[in-house]
């Protein structure tokens, strides 16, 4: 590893105690002898094991379930249905309200991906349990399903998700996408040299941790459950089970944290909800693993997206306008998915200066297993469709890529597109030392570029920005529609018209809300042929440096310090001082 | 009712276990079986384990080879006699699973697992069977396999085949996209006679480009007489999509299974012998 | 359904316990004998996590069915230190920070001891091929190479003592 001190010298503090040292782990002594507790790794008198029968179907009807004989057979102790949940609806970000219930622990009418649960049967062993499970009968009226985050926003698809009948997750009770909005991109894109777009897509990843999830519960003495645990957000995890289980959450009692490989699968709490009812059922441990077949079907995946990337350059190769429309597949309930969307529009327009900015960033609900969290969740696919993109605009402007970036890279003092000040910036830096590392030669000029100078002044001022209420739940006439106002140079925030309503109120909602479809951009005149390829040993027009004298930050709002409660805020929409 | 388990000293007394009742299930090496039962597709019926030892014998001195069935892939590999068979042990799994995973059971390996079996097929083997008490009769893989597809049951004594004239005859090749160890996009085994001058009676066969390892009949007709040159490479090339129904799954698509086999085949039969 | 007794050593010491026909040797041990140093992972042969040694050979407990283990010798991860001192791979392995979640650590330590056994001087390829059986998705394998390679160095003196 190779410390750079060069670089930030007065950010840095070397006075460390632990960061640049050689520290043994404390948990490495248990998992070099087989002894650290994983939360299978518990032995208990009496334990029993729950299996759990999931729909062969990708969008079905349920038109009847028998038991009947997996209740007599051998072994089987008690057998949980959907009405057997006290609460058989939840979305995980409730715990914070966001977002609407929209998924059973046990499916009740309809199953809505492959994989989803119906029965839980609970066995004195694992093989008994299995065998019990096979006896179960469950009859199916298939539906059609969708798989395509675009199909599926299409006025008549298959309607996946009935808690949100548009397919689409719904923003504050307005919006069915994440907008962002600054500066007019059209005219930066009628200001362009280049228009460069193109379309992006992402597959599903599964994490496939070597522990598959589960959890083993059982009842203590006091009159609580103590549950052992892989969740990766144990508290999470507790309040979300105290929830679907009805329970004070005091009388949980969670125990984790020796996680066998997350990476972001193990915070769906998919299977402590029933091993504690299956607890409080039998008033005996009971422990639910998934099998790794599950894991694929039932643990979600990082989503699925397909990204739309429209760019208008100049022809000295600063970029003038970006417009990005984007769709995650949720698969077939919220799980995080939203959040991913608020992470993605955040992360936007990418680590560059870019004067005019709009996303429009949708989660659609496909019959795929839900998707959830996952390392960089949001921004990972996003941003390889960006950094491809950049590749793409620098051979439209006949520009090296990598001097490209450093033309266009935000600084110190720059106001993004999200009204907030650019500090701490590092992205030349960062492109310098790998050009050097590669052997990628840069003009004198690219060298000499610091994310330290050159930004603010012009560069930190708020453009004038159109907004619009394209996409505005149950309006329909506001599709395509033109801009409605305005807003001033300047304008940090944008006024909320009401308080966002969390639960429930737009329920048996009448009409779809679909999207508009996005048109292609069609210059008004040929847009001049791309120059050769450059060649980086020997390049002619390295870009110009930027025009603006370094100049302080300017004033604007103090800056809080950073922690968690701070980073979930813009889920609701406002934001904490 | 949950499986039951029996045990047969002899592989006659197996093979009459097995005849009476269609819900017994025969165990070897168990990679196959076991993940059924801790997946909970074979919850009732029996297991039947053999401790029969001529169930692990191996003839491997003479030209004529026999290898019990339930012969390991690590027994292969630690057999200097059978070195051409080594590429196609070493297919198998890790060290674990070869260890565990015997020749008889490869047979039963479904798309894309069932590497031995391919090597098998190009080196003609004989399967040995026992269909009840009595002795055992000897099937063509290839019949073997049709049968296997039709869902017969028999119980595999051992197989035997040919050492090929040269080690430079047989050659095999897997392709997986995880190395050292993966799932087959394909697999491929040549017996080629004659490859040091000009082929003849040749017999090559691929895995996953079809529901069961299975014959490429074209290529064995255009390398006939032909030697392994640029021409008969190419001729065998032309020929390799004949009669193939690759699988799309996990692994890869059948689009993709057909337009990397030509390559791999031209790789194999470029090999110097 | 009747439960059937097996009995075995394992790490060193005599074990009894009562399973069902059909249960696999992981289950045996982790559920019967509280033995919880092999993982489950897959239960298909895929992760190699559940590694135990048989005889001296390396296998699969998942997929071993328990019974055909009668009067075996089994050796497991919770067996390999001998009592307070760590086997040298358990050594390496912390000094070369060869595990990060610490679920495949024991099924990578039994398939290292299973190479190490039988060619005390192993190279980089042999070891490659040793560990080819087990997945680590912290993706740490080159810390564990390296360790297993290091532990190998350090065999003769511990043979020699």
């Amino acid at each position: 590893m190779e410390f750079r001190k060069d670089l930030f010298q007065n950010e840095r503090d070397d006075n460390l105690n632990v960061v640049g040292k050689g520290v043994q782990r404390q948990d490495m002594p248990g998992h070099v002898t087989g002894r650290s507790p994983f939360f299978d790794d518990h032995a208990f008198e009496g334990l029993l094991h729950l299996k759990v029968v999931r729909s062969p179907h990708h969008h079905a009807r349920i038109r009847r379930i028998d038991i009947s004989a997996a209740e007599r057979a051998p072994g089987v102790k008690r057998i949980l249905r959907g009405a057997d949940v006290p609460v058989n609806k939840n979305t995980l970000l409730s715990l914070i309200n966001f977002g609407k219930d929209d998924e059973p622990s046990l499916a009740v009418d309809k199953v809505r991906y492959k994989g989803e649960p119906i029965v839980a049967i609970i066995a004195e062993s694992e093989a008994q349990a299995l065998a019990a499970r096979a006896l179960v009968r469950v009859e199916y009226e298939p539906l059609p399903a969708v798989f395509d985050v675009e199909e599926a926003l299409k006025p008549g698809a298959p309607v996946v998700n009935d808690t949100y009948p548009g397919n689409c997750f719904e923003y504050h009770e307005k919006y069915d996408h994440q907008k962002l909005r600054f500066g007019d991109v059209e005219r930066g894109f009628a200001m362009a040299d280049h228009i460069v777009e193109d379309r992006y897509q992402m597959s599903p990843i599964e994490h496939a941790p070597t522990e598959t999830n589960g959890s083993i519960a059982a009842p203590e003495q006091n009159d609580r459950f103590v549950v052992h645990s892989c969740a990766q957000g144990l508290f999470f995890s507790l309040g979300t089970a105290a929830k679907i289980v009805n329970l004070d959450s005091n009388r949980l009692h969670f125990i984790g944290g020796t996680v066998g490989g997350g990476f972001g699968g193990k915070v769906d709490s998919l299977t402590e909800p029933l091993a504690v009812l299956g607890a409080m059922m039998t008033g005996r441990p009971v422990r639910y693993v998934l099998d790794r077949e599950e894991e694929m079907l039932h643990g979600g995946p990082r989503g699925a997206e397909r990204i739309y990337i429209k760019d208008g350059i100049a022809r000295d190769g600063r970029i003038l306008a970006r417009h990005i429309r984007s769709y995650f597949d949720a698969g077939a309930y919220t799980r995080l998915s939203s959040y991913a969307a608020i992470k993605c529009t955040a992360h936007l327009p990418g680590p560059y200066t870019i004067p005019n900015v709009t996303s429009d960033i949708y989660v659609a609900y496909t019959n795929r297993c839900p998707s959830t969290a996952m390392r960089g969740f949001g921004i990972t696919a996003v941003d390889f469709a960006l950094e491809v993109h950049m590749d793409k605009g620098a051979e439209a402007c006949g520009l090296d890529p990598v001097e490209f970036r450093i033309l266009n890279a935000y600084r110190d003092g720059d106001m993004k597109a999200h009204r907030r000040v650019a500090k701490n910036t590092a992205l030349i830096e960062c492109v310098q030392v790998a050009a050097e590392k590669a052997r990628w030669p840069l003009s004198e000029e690219a060298q000499r570029q610091s994310s330290l100078t050159g930004g603010g002044g012009a560069r930190a001022e708020i453009p004038a920005t159109p907004i619009d209420e394209n996409g505005r739940i149950n309006r329909p006439e506001t599709r395509g529609g033109r801009p409605t106002q305005t807003l001033p140079a300047g304008t940090m925030r944008v006024p909320m018209t009401k308080q966002p309503i969390m639960e429930g109120s737009t329920e048996n909602r009448p009409s779809a809300p679909s999207v508009p479809q996005y048109e292609p951009y069609r210059p008004a005149t040929a847009a001049p042929p791309p120059p050769p390829p450059p060649v980086p040993a020997s390049r002619s027009a390295a870009p110009p440096p930027p025009a603006a004298p370094p100049v302080p930050p300017p004033a604007g709002p103090a800056p809080a310090s950073q922690h968690g409660a701070h980073r979930f805020s813009s889920v609701f929409g406002t934001r904490r001082r | 009712m949950p499986l039951a388990l029996r045990v047969a000293q002899s592989l006659s007394e197996a093979a009459g276990i097995l005849a009476a009742d269609p819900r017994v299930t025969l165990l070897s090496g168990g990679t196959l079986v076991m993940r059924d039962v801790n997946e909970g597709r074979l919850t009732d019926g029996t297991l039947l384990r053999v401790t029969d030892p001529a169930w692990r014998q191996m003839q491997v001195s003479g030209s004529r080879i026999e290898l019990g069935a339930a012969v390991t892939m690590a027994a292969i590999l630690a057999n200097r006699e059978l070195a051409f068979l080594h590429a196609a042990a070493r297919a198998v799994g890790g060290p674990a699973i070869r260890n565990m995973a015997t020749i008889g059971g490869n047979l039963f390996a479904g798309t894309p697992y069932g590497d031995f079996a391919v090597a098998l097929l190009a080196l003609d083997a004989q399967v040995m069977v026992l269909a009840g008490y009595g002795s055992a009769r000897a099937v063509p893989l290839e019949e073997f396999l049709a049968g296997r597809a039709r869902g017969e049951s028999r119980l595999v004594a051992g197989i035997q085949f040919n050492r090929p004239v040269a080690p430079g005859d047989f050659r095999f090749l897997k392709v997986s996209r995880v190395k050292p160890k993966g799932l087959s996009v394909l697999s491929i085994a040549a017996h080629l006679p004659g490859s040091g001058s000009r082929i003849g009676q040749a017999r090559v066969a691929y895995g996953a480009m079809a529901p069961l390892p299975f014959r490429a009949r074209g290529v064995e007709r255009a390398l006939e007489g032909k030697a392994l040159d640029a021409a008969g490479i190419a001729a065998a090339r032309a020929a390799a999509l004949e009669g193939v129904q690759p699988v799309t799954d996990a692994i890869a698509s059948d689009w993709y299974r057909r337009e990397v086999l030509p390559v791999h085949l031209g790789r194999l039969l470029a090999e110097r012998g | 359904m009747a439960k059937v007794p097996v009995q075995f050593r394992l790490n060193g010491s005599d074990r009894a316990a009562f399973a069902d026909p059909a249960d696999n040797l992981l289950t045996v041990l982790r559920r019967g004998l509280n033995d919880f140093g092999p993982k489950y992972g897959c239960g298909q042969g895929t992760c190699g996590t559940c590694s135990v040694l048989i005889d001296g050979e390396l296998r699969l407990a998942c997929l071993t069915l328990a019974a055909s283990c009668e009067g075996a010798s089994i050796e497991t991860v919770s067996g390999m230190a001998d009592g307070p001192s760590l086997h040298p791979l358990q050594n390496a392995f912390m000094e070369h920070f060869a595990a990060q979640c610490g679920f495949c650590t024991p099924g990578m330590l039994t398939a290292a001891k299973a190479l190490l056994d039988r060619n005390p001087n192993p190279g980089r390829e042999d070891v490659i091929d040793a560990i080819a059986g087990n997945i680590c998705r912290c993706t740490g394998y080159e810390p564990i190479i390296q360790a297993i390679l290091a532990a190998a160095r350090t065999l003769p003196a511990q043979r020699r003592s």
